[in-house]
Formats: C-alpha cells, structure tokens, sequence
C-alpha cells in the first residue's frame, strides 16, 4: 500500500518543523548544526514524495544534490566549530555573542 | 560669444583644486591671492556676458552652452547645459561680485587662521557649486549645486571645528537642509515622471499649456518650496540660519546672506511657470514669507549678539522676497534680492571688522562709541543699515518699495501682507538703527585691555565698494512713479510667468497712490529709527527703568518725560516683552527643539535598533522565522 | 555533452582548474606564496575573457544553463568584482600573515557559483550555484582561524546561511510538487498555463525562495546576520560579502521573477513592498549609531538591498536596467570604501577601525581621502556621482509603477544617509589625526580605487557607456 502524498508531505512538514525548533532552541552549536541537517532531510523526504507522485525522476535526482552539499555543508560547519572551540573552548552559542550592537 | 560660459564656473574649480591639492606649498596670502583671482576671471566673464546680454533684442537674451549629453538614452536626454539668461546674469554678478569682494576682505579676516589655505579651497568651491545652480538648465545639476553648496556651508560652518558648539551648529544645519532637500528631491522625480524632461526651460514651456491638474502642480511646487524654506531659512525651517553665524563672518556674508540663502528665491523665481499656475502654493509662499519677515524682525530687536542681529534681519528680508514671490511679483524678489546682498555683505562684512577690531568681542552690551575709532568702518555700516531700512534714494528704498507696493496692488488695496510689510519696514529700522547705535555711540561699554582699531585696507576697501553698491544698486530698478523706468523689471520680463493675481499686473497705473504709500514707509521708518535713537542714545536706561518708575510719575511734572514713559511702559515693554517671548519660546524652545526632536529621534530610533542586534544567532534565527512567517501570511492576505 | 556545453561553462571550467591548481600550489613542500595571487588574477582574467568572448548565446547541459547577455554581463561584473576583492585582499592578508592558496582558491569557488546562478535555467542549477557560492564564503567569513570574532562571524554565517537555506531548498521542493518540473520554463508554462497542482503550493514554494534570496541580499529581517558577520570577518572579506551575493543575489532573482514568476506578483506587492520599506529604514537608522566603519557600511550594505528591492517589486524594463546599473556602481564602491577601511586597520591598534581612525586622513593621504571621500558621496547618492544616477532611475522606475509612497520614504531614507555617510568624511578633513605621518597605498589597492573612480565619477559624468551595457543586458530578459 502507498502512503498518499498528502500524509508524506505532512510528515515532511512535521520534521521540517522540528528541526527549526532545534535550531531555535537547542544551545549547543553541533545539536543546532544537526537540527539544520533535519530540516535538509525533510526537505529530501518531500522531494521523493513530489517525485513519485509526478511520475518523473528529477525530484530524487535533486535529493542527490543536495545530500551532497549538505554533506559539503557539514565537513565546513564542523571545522568552523572545531577552530571556535579551540578559541573560546565552548560549543554554546548562547555564549557566542560578541558581534553585537 | 556663449564659449567662454563654462570658463565661468571652471575658474572657480581652478582655484578649489590649486588651494585644496597645493595649499601645502602656498603661504596663506598666496592662497587667498589665487582663490580672489580665481573669482575675479568669473566676475569678469560674467560682466563681459552681461554686456554682450543687453546688446541682444530683448527677446533673445539667451545665451546656450551645451557642454556634453549627459544622459543620452531614451526618454532621459540630461544635457550639461548652462543657460546666460537675464536672471543667470544678475545671480552670476552677484555671486561673482559680491564674492569677489568677501574673498578679498578674507585675505585679511583669515590672515592669522591656521586652516586659511582650507578655508580658500572650500570658499571657491562653494563659488564652483553656487554658479552651477545659477547657470545649469537641468534640474539635476541645479540639485547638485544645491547640495554642493549645502555640503560647503556645513564644512565652513563646522570650520573651527575644535569648538563642539560650531561643530553641533554644522549639523544642526545639516539635519534641516536635510528636510528641504527632500522636497526637493521628490518634486524633482515627479516632475520629471509628468514631463519626462527636467529641463527648466522645457518645463517652464511645456507647464501652462499642458492642462495640468491642480492638485499635481499644487504638490509639485510645495514640495519645492519645501525645498526653498529650509534653504532660504523661512518659517518653520529657519532656526539654522542664527547658529550658522558660529562660522567665520566673510562666511556669513557670503553664503549665509548674499548667496546661498537666497538659492530657495532663485528656485522659485526660475520656475515661476509653474508657480504662477498654483494659486494655492502662492498664498501658502506670502504667508510663509509674512510671517518670517515679522517674527525675524522682531527676534532681532532683543539680540546682544550683533551677528545674530545680522541673521535674524536676513531671515526677515529673506521673508520679503518671498512675499514677493508669493503675491507673484516675481522680479520684485529678485530686484530686492540683489540690493540685500549689496547691503546686507557689507553689514557683515562691517560686523566682521567690527569684530576683528574688537578682538572677537560680538556683544553689543560690551561695545560703544566705536565711531571715532574705526571711522571707515563706521561710515561704511552706517550706509548699509540706512539701505536696508530703506531712506529714500538708497537701494533698499527702491527693491523694498516695489514688493510693498505688488503686495499692495495684489489684493487690490490694504491687505494683512501689506501691512505687516510695513511694520516689518519700520521693525527694520528699529533694529538696525539699534544695532548702529549700540556699536558706535553712546558709552565705551569694552573691558579693559581691549584696543579696538580700524582693520586694515584690504578689509575696508571692499566695505567701501559694497557701501557704494548700496547707494547706487537701486537705481536698476527705479519705479516709474518716480520717474524712472524699473529697468531691471523690464530686463527680467521675459522669464519670468504672470501670476494671475499679480501685484505687476496694474503696476503702470495708480503713480499717485504708489507716491503716497512710499512716503508712508518712508514715515514709518523715520519714526521707528527716531524712537531708537531717543532709547538706545539719548536715554539708554528708559526702557529697563520705565516700569520701576511708575508710582512717581505722576509726581514728574516734566511733560515730554511723562510721554516717554507712557509710551515705554505701554508700547516698547510689551513689545519687548513680545520679542523676548517669541525668541525663548517659538524660537528656542519650540521650533529649535522640534528640529533638535527630529534629529535626536532619528538617532535614538537607530540606538533601538542597535540594541535589538543582540549578537545571539538563535535570536537571530527568531527574526528570520518571522520573516517567513511574515511572507507566508502577506501572500495568503494578498 | 557536447563541445558546445563545454564552450559555454568555459569561464567556469577555468576557474575550478585555476582553484584546484592553487590548492595544489599550496599544498607544495615549499609554497611560492607570491605566486598565488597571480594565478588566481590569471585564471579571473582568462574566465573574464572567455565569459566575453566564447561559446553563442542559448541553452547548454539539456537546458540547465543559459548564456545570454544578461548573464554575460553579470558574469563579467561578477568576474571583476572578484578580481578586484583578491587584490584588496593580498596586502591585507600579507599583513596580517595569512596569505594561504586557499583563500583565493575559495575566492574562485565562490565565484563560479555566482556565475553558475546567474546563468542558471533551472532551480537544481541555481541551488547549487547558491550553495557553491554560500559555503566557500562560510570558511572566507572564518578565514582567521585564531581570531574569535573571525570565528564567530564564520560560526554566525553558517548556521543561519545553513538555516535560511532550509527554507529555500523547501520552496524550490514545493515549487516542484507543484510544477512537477525546476527547470525556469517548464515552470513557467505549468504557472501561466494554470496546469500547476496548486496555485497555493506555487506561492508558498516562491515565498520560502524569496526567503533564501532575501537572506543572501541581507534584506530586513534577514538582514541580522549582515552587520555582525561583516565586521568579524577579515575586512577584506567583508568587501566581498556585502558585494558579491547581493549581485548574484538580486540579477538571479529578477531573472527568476521576469522568466517564470511575472503572473504571479500581483500576490506579492504587498510583501516585498514592506520587506523594502523596512530594509532600508532599518538599515539607516542603525547606520547612524555606528562609530566602526566597517558596521557602518555593513548596515549601509543593508539599506542599499532595501533600494534594490524596490527594482524587485515593479520587475519591468527600466526596473531592472536602473537595477543593474546600481548593482554595478553599488559593488564596486562598496568595494573601494572596504578596501580603504582595511587599510585605516593597520594604524589603529584595535581591529577594528572607527570613525575615529578618519581623522586627519586629508592631511596624511589626500588622494586616498579623497577616494573614500568619493565613494561615501556615491553611497550616499550625491550628484553627480553615479550612485545618485543609480537611484535617480531606480526611484523614477518605481514612481513610474506608482508606489509614490515608497519613493517619499525612499528619498527620505536617502537623506538620512547623508548623515553618516558624511561622518568620516568630516573626520578626515576637519579633525586632526593623532597620526601625521602617511599610510603606505599598497600598489595591489590602485585597481580597485582606479575602478571606483571610473565608476562613481566616470559613469557619474558620462553614464552613458554603462547606461548602455546595462540596457542591452536588460533587454535579453526584460
């Protein structure tokens, strides 16, 4: 049995939200950066989902682009915060506040 | 003959550019010596165009340089064209004469300034700028003379910039420009939207014949009176003007009298195509300037500082151009234009040497009996004050009689604009014979260790030219009830639009009436100047005194006392108290704080932001969700 | 594939050769660091030169690019900025001792995706056009590893870049379940033709990209990040940030809205009109509280995306010529004015270089005080700089569609400007610096000031070259 579109992009809303609430709430930069990759995620799910229900590949082929990319965005990410550690020794970002005003 | 147009506004750039790129290798006179030069090659272009311009037919005093296409493309075609025409003519001699004068009287006033070969290089690019606004056709390049010039006030006020009070006075000034500036800026971009040109010539062609309607030009041109009341320092927008006097004087006699103040009358005199079709802006403009000119005049009569004396009465006379452009005498504005920067550069130039005799002493309480001290300087003041408060046969007599006698014409007889001219005319009078009296007669009031001294002749030949120009200037314009021909009515005719209402229009008739009304003013002046002399000479305590005096008067039996302080107690104590009132409160409490309100509001409107910028992403982060949030729901709205 | 394809992305292909080579370079036992910047000028100039000259106008790589002389246009623009940005960068970084191939090399990633975005004839393309260009920049943004504000700044672009991101790849996912395609015309033809899925689908996916864009162009209140992330970063990085996205930003968006969105504007007048509104009034009042330069032009930065979006809401011929010409005399002073305040650093013992460092600069470098002079005044719209031109057509163009209001509000914004952009200028010639003695001009800065004054002055004068190259790059989408 297929799930309809209509539950999958639902679902993909659902997740796509919970990632913008890590990443509004959560403290540590890696959680938050991780919350970013949910919202990817969800994103991909919703691609599939449009790709089926279109009958056309372009959608799951776009899903590859971007895995890539978010993995580019993540080897970037995490050595920006591995730099930031070794600086300010916190991953906190409610404690990254410098750059104000 | 047009060729040498551009050599005009060049020689000035010259100058700028030697003064501000080479003034490390001038000495300071030097740098004077090539700024005054510069100015002069202007004055003389100027005076040879202006002759060839009246051996033109009348009908073709037009001279055109185009010196390249700016904008070439479509509907934009933006021409760097300057235009000599009658009205170019006399702003260009004005601007270039009278500045040639402040220049040379400069040498002397700077000679000690530390920054002299700055200030040079900033004085001739305010000639740079102040000529392209005269000359150019395009309204753009008129706005860029007309920030250009704003930018060189604001530089020259802030000049002594280690003082924190003239600094602030810079940008006071700046931050009400601000407000004219967008006007406009804004007519600007809808007149070019309507007309697609922004050729003033073109505008003024296209305007009467395009049926416009009413409310469009009605904004139009408000927007750009707008412009002209912060620029001409007019009811509400003039609180600048007074603190513009932090500045050096030959400053002040050159831009913030004779020239760029009077950019806002030049505007609306160059376009008066389409103000003559805004009968509503028109009104607005008279009243405007009715009421500059009489709260101006009567703020000046309680100042002690004798260079805000200055401002204030050119606020006021400011006031009386644009009654004149308001009841649409537009040549009147123009005539009275000229003379006041005749008389009024020399009065500040004469402050100056006052000034500069008295060791920067600007107080009249600590001044007196100068007379004998600094002769010329006396002499030379004394002319310019008895021009501007208008003795017959002087130039004010002529410029000033002609606008009390278009706003007489324009409403057909007595109206409130007449009136309060009149009283303005005798306020005039007052005040400046005040001015006058306080300065050179009556007791030395000046501390010890002050050794006041002629200036030198390099200060004092250009007061004695502007003091000969205050004689003589008026006899361009000699009205035709006294015989003569109002040349300068006549050579401005052509530019300038019939106001439907004009005070011009039924001018030729009526010489008896028009005699009458000039003997009028002429009485009201006599007077007024009569009454300052018996209060600032003869009995400089009266007024303090009159009211604590009151119980024993009936006990004086001397009868003209009596009447003295009758009228002292009844009618220069309330008036003084008026004067006092409108100064501390409309002047300094309301309208400066509202302009200071604007200023500061902005500001603290930009700290609030500041501090929402709290440096934390997830705040950040917040934001941005709102903003799609925002997006989502205006989409779904619209 | 054919050769054809490979003619066209030649600019690009070029600069990923020259963007590995460089990495190569630096990986080498002994580095020729004084070669780097030479090699990466070299591979611009060649990429510049290709972009001009080689392949025809049409579609390439079954329809997922298009060079057409809009796109040749942006891409020199962008090609040059870039060259400019690498030469304001070498003296700083070897300043500072940092000069390492992968700034460059990154430098040129960057730059092929905002030559991959605005060619783009396909969402897939321009996403990762967007993302070639966003994450070399997340490193740039951190490029001084041992400072901490160049750390947090680094720290502060990638997650809310990383974050808006998001929003965008969700819209270009709706955009297609709606459409069924992401390339611009079949878009286009599902969206005219009314045979989209949803109407609603299309407008929310369009809304959540105009997020993304609105992001990358710093337009209010995705504006946050700008100020912080432009002052941490090295300052000659800065001049990149607030330069280069905003080109690729806005040219590929009005592209997208002319090519596919047109019908459906009507719905968004209201939103971006408020989005610009609010743009340029946040950006210049916070401009005038700043006393560091380099947040005072960051904040400018803002209030000028807020004059471009004003080109955004009407998308009509002039609309877009009067926005290209802006963009153009835009970066490129933004440009020169970054350049010049990562000079001022060097005097100052702090990082960052307030108004204060201003003073006495007329006495100390004239020319150089002079063209910072000229590019505030262009900022600031003065005439007859070109930047008063720039928004002389923008204002006119949006009077023209009848927004009266927003150009009072505009103009009005524009005035207010003049306030702080005029603060250093007053500082470098009416105050006395405690530093008489002269700043040395690196040779690698005269380019980038010779540009500015081509543009500011020359284009302000004689607009009519630039006048016409942007008219005829319009005219291929508008």
């Amino acid at each position: 049995m297929v799930a309809p579109l209509q539950h999958i992009i639902a679902v993909a809303g659902l997740l796509f939200s919970i990632g913008v609430l890590g990443v509004l709430f959560r403290r540590n930069a890696i959680i938050v950066f991780m919350s970013i990759e949910i919202m990817l995620n969800a994103v991909n799910l919703a691609f599939v989902a449009f790709s089926r229900y279109h009958g056309n590949i372009d959608g799951q082929v776009f899903v590859f682009f971007s895995m890539t990319l978010a993995a580019a965005e993540v080897a970037v990410g995490l050595a920006i915060m591995v730099a930031l550690f070794r600086n300010l020794k916190t991953t906190d970002i409610s404690k990254i506040s410098s750059l104000k005003y | 003959m047009a060729d040498t147009l551009y050599l005009l506004v060049l020689f000035p750039f010259i100058g700028f550019l030697v003064n501000g790129l080479g003034g490390r290798w001038l000495s300071g006179k030097q740098s004077g010596l090539v700024a005054s030069l510069a100015v002069a090659g202007s004055f003389l272009i100027g005076a040879q165009l202006f002759l060839g311009l009246l051996a033109r037919p009348e009908d073709n005093r037009r001279l055109v340089q185009t010196l390249f296409t700016w904008l070439p493309v479509g509907e934009l075609n933006i021409h760097v064209t300057y235009v000599f025409d009658p009205l170019a003519a006399i702003m260009v001699l004005v601007i270039t004469g009278v500045g040639l004068l402040i220049h040379i009287y400069s040498i002397g006033y700077m000679r000690d300034d530390p920054g002299i070969r700055r200030y040079f290089a900033y004085l001739n690019l305010f000639t740079f700028m102040m000529l392209n606004l005269v000359l150019s056709d395009s309204l753009v390049l008129l706005f860029m003379g007309w920030e250009g010039v704003g930018l060189c006030s604001y530089l020259l006020i802030g000049f002594w910039f280690s003082d924190a009070a003239k600094a602030r006075a810079g940008m006071k000034a700046f931050v009400v420009n601000r407000i004219g500036d967008a006007g406009f800026l804004i007519a600007m971009i809808m007149i070019f939207d309507r007309f697609g040109t922004l050729s003033m010539a073109d505008i003024s062609w296209l305007a009467p014949g395009a049926g416009i309607d009413t409310t469009f030009i009605t904004t139009v041109t408000l927007l750009m009176f707008v412009g002209a009341v912060g620029k001409s320092a007019q009811v509400p927008l003039y609180v600048w003007l007074p603190d513009a006097m932090a500045g050096p004087t030959p400053v002040s006699a050159l831009i913030h009298a004779a020239t760029m103040v009077t950019a806002g009358v030049y505007l609306v005199a160059r376009n008066s195509a389409l103000f003559a079709l805004a009968p509503i802006t028109m009104g607005i403009i008279a009243a405007i300037g009715t009421i500059t000119a009489l709260l101006a005049a009567i703020i000046a009569i309680t100042q002690t500082d004798i260079k805000k004396v200055l401002a204030y009465s050119t606020i006021s006379q400011l006031g009386y151009m644009f009654i004149a452009l308001g009841v649409g005498a537009f040549s009147a504005a123009i005539f009275h234009l000229m003379t006041h920067a005749f008389f009024k550069a020399l009065l500040f130039l004469g402050a100056g040497s006052v000034i500069h005799g008295m060791g920067d002493e600007q107080d009249l309480r600590k001044m007196g009996r100068l007379r004998q001290l600094m002769p010329t300087t006396f002499m030379t003041m004394t002319i310019g004050a008895l021009a501007i408060a208008g003795l017959p046969g002087l130039a004010g007599f002529f410029s000033k009689d002609e606008i009390l006698w278009s706003a007489f014409n324009s409403s057909g007889g007595i109206s409130w604009i007449w009136l309060v001219g009149l009283a303005t005319a005798g306020l005039t009078a007052f005040y400046m014979a005040r001015m006058l009296f306080l300065t050179f007669f009556g007791e030395r009031r000046w501390a010890e260790g002050v050794k006041p001294h002629e200036s030198p002749s390099v200060m004092t030949v250009p007061l004695i030219i502007l003091a000969f120009l205050s004689i003589v200037g008026g006899y361009a314009g000699v009205p035709e009830a006294l015989g003569g021909h109002n040349a300068l009515h006549h050579f401005l005719a052509p530019l300038m639009a019939t106001f439907q209402a004009s005070g011009e229009a039924s001018q030729a008739a009526n010489h008896p009436l028009e005699l009458l009304l000039m003997l009028l003013s002429t009485g009201v002046v006599l007077v007024a100047a009569y009454y300052a002399y018996r209060f600032f000479v003869q009995q400089p305590g009266l007024p303090e005194t009159a009211a604590g005096k009151f119980p024993q008067l009936y006990r004086l039996s001397n009868r003209r006392f009596y009447v003295d302080e009758i009228y002292a107690l009844l009618i220069i104590r309330p008036f003084r108290a008026l004067a006092d009132l409108l100064w501390k409160w409309i002047d300094v409490r309301i309208i400066d704080n509202l302009v200071n309100l604007a200023g500061r509001t902005t500001e603290r409107l930009g700290g609030a932001l500041r501090l929402m910028q709290s440096g934390l992403i997830q705040h950040y982060a917040s934001l941005l969700l709102l903003g799609v949030v925002f997006i989502l729901l205006a989409v779904a709205m619209g | 594939m054919g050769s054809a394809d490979i003619l066209s992305t030649l600019p690009e292909l070029v600069l990923i050769a020259t963007a590995l080579l460089l990495l190569v370079m630096e990986s080498a036992a002994e580095p020729h660091r004084e070669l780097l910047a030479a090699t990466a000028l070299g591979g611009l100039a060649i990429a510049l030169v290709t972009a001009l000259g080689y392949g025809a106008d049409g579609l390439y790589y079954s329809g997922m690019l298009q060079v057409d002389p809009y796109a040749r246009f942006v891409s020199a623009l962008a090609l040059v900025l870039a060259a400019l940005a690498i030469m304001v960068a070498v003296p700083y970084l070897r300043r500072t001792l940092e000069e390492r191939g992968e700034y460059y090399s990154l430098m040129l990633f960057a730059t092929v995706g905002m030559l991959l975005m605005v060619k783009a004839q396909d969402l897939t393309m321009v996403f990762l056009g967007l993302e070639l260009l966003s994450i070399p920049l997340y490193v740039l943004a951190g490029f001084y590893r041992h400072r901490s504000s160049s750390n947090e700044a680094g720290l502060k672009y990638l997650l809310l870049g990383a974050f808006a991101a998001g929003f965008f790849l969700f819209g270009i996912a709706l955009l297609y379940g709606s459409t069924g395609t992401t390339s611009y015309s079949g878009m286009a033809q599902a969206i005219n033709s009314g045979t989209e899925l949803s109407r609603v689908l299309t407008l929310a996916g369009f809304g959540l990209l105009l997020v993304g864009f609105a992001f990358k162009v710093a337009l209010a209140p995705f504006h946050m990040y700008a100020p912080d992330v432009y002052e941490g970063a090295p300052t000659s990085m800065s001049a990149f940030l607030s330069t280069g996205p905003k080109l690729a930003g806005f040219a590929t968006l009005l592209k997208l809205i002319a090519v596919v969105f047109a019908g459906t504007m009507v719905h968004w007048w209201t939103a971006i009109w408020i989005l610009a509104a609010l743009t340029m009034t946040v950006g210049n009042l916070a401009a005038l509280r700043q006393d560091s330069l380099k947040r005072m032009l960051a904040y400018s930065s803002v209030a000028h995306a807020g004059y471009l979006a004003l080109a955004i809401l009407v998308t009509n011929y002039d609309s877009g010529f009067a926005m290209l010409f802006y963009l153009t005399v835009y970066v490129l002073t933004t440009l020169a004015a970054f350049g010049i305040v990562s000079l001022l650093e060097e005097g100052e013992e702090s990082a960052m270089p307030g108004v204060e460092a201003c003073k006495g600069l007329a006495r100390r470098n004239p020319w150089l005080a002079a063209a910072f002079t000229l590019a505030l005044l262009s900022l600031a719209g003065f005439p007859p700089t070109a930047g008063f031109l720039g928004k002389f057509f923008l204002f006119n163009a949006t009077l023209d569609a009848g927004y009266l209001w927003l150009v009072i509000l505009a103009v009005l914004n524009s005035l207010v400007s003049v306030y702080y952009y005029l603060r250093p200028v007053v500082a470098m010639y009416m105050q006395p610096g405690k530093n008489t003695s002269a700043l040395p001009i690196p040779r690698m800065l005269i380019p980038a000031l010779l540009a500015l004054a081509v543009v500011a002055l020359g284009a302000g004068f004689i607009p009519a070259p630039l006048v016409h190259a942007t008219a005829s790059a319009i005219s291929a989408i508008l």
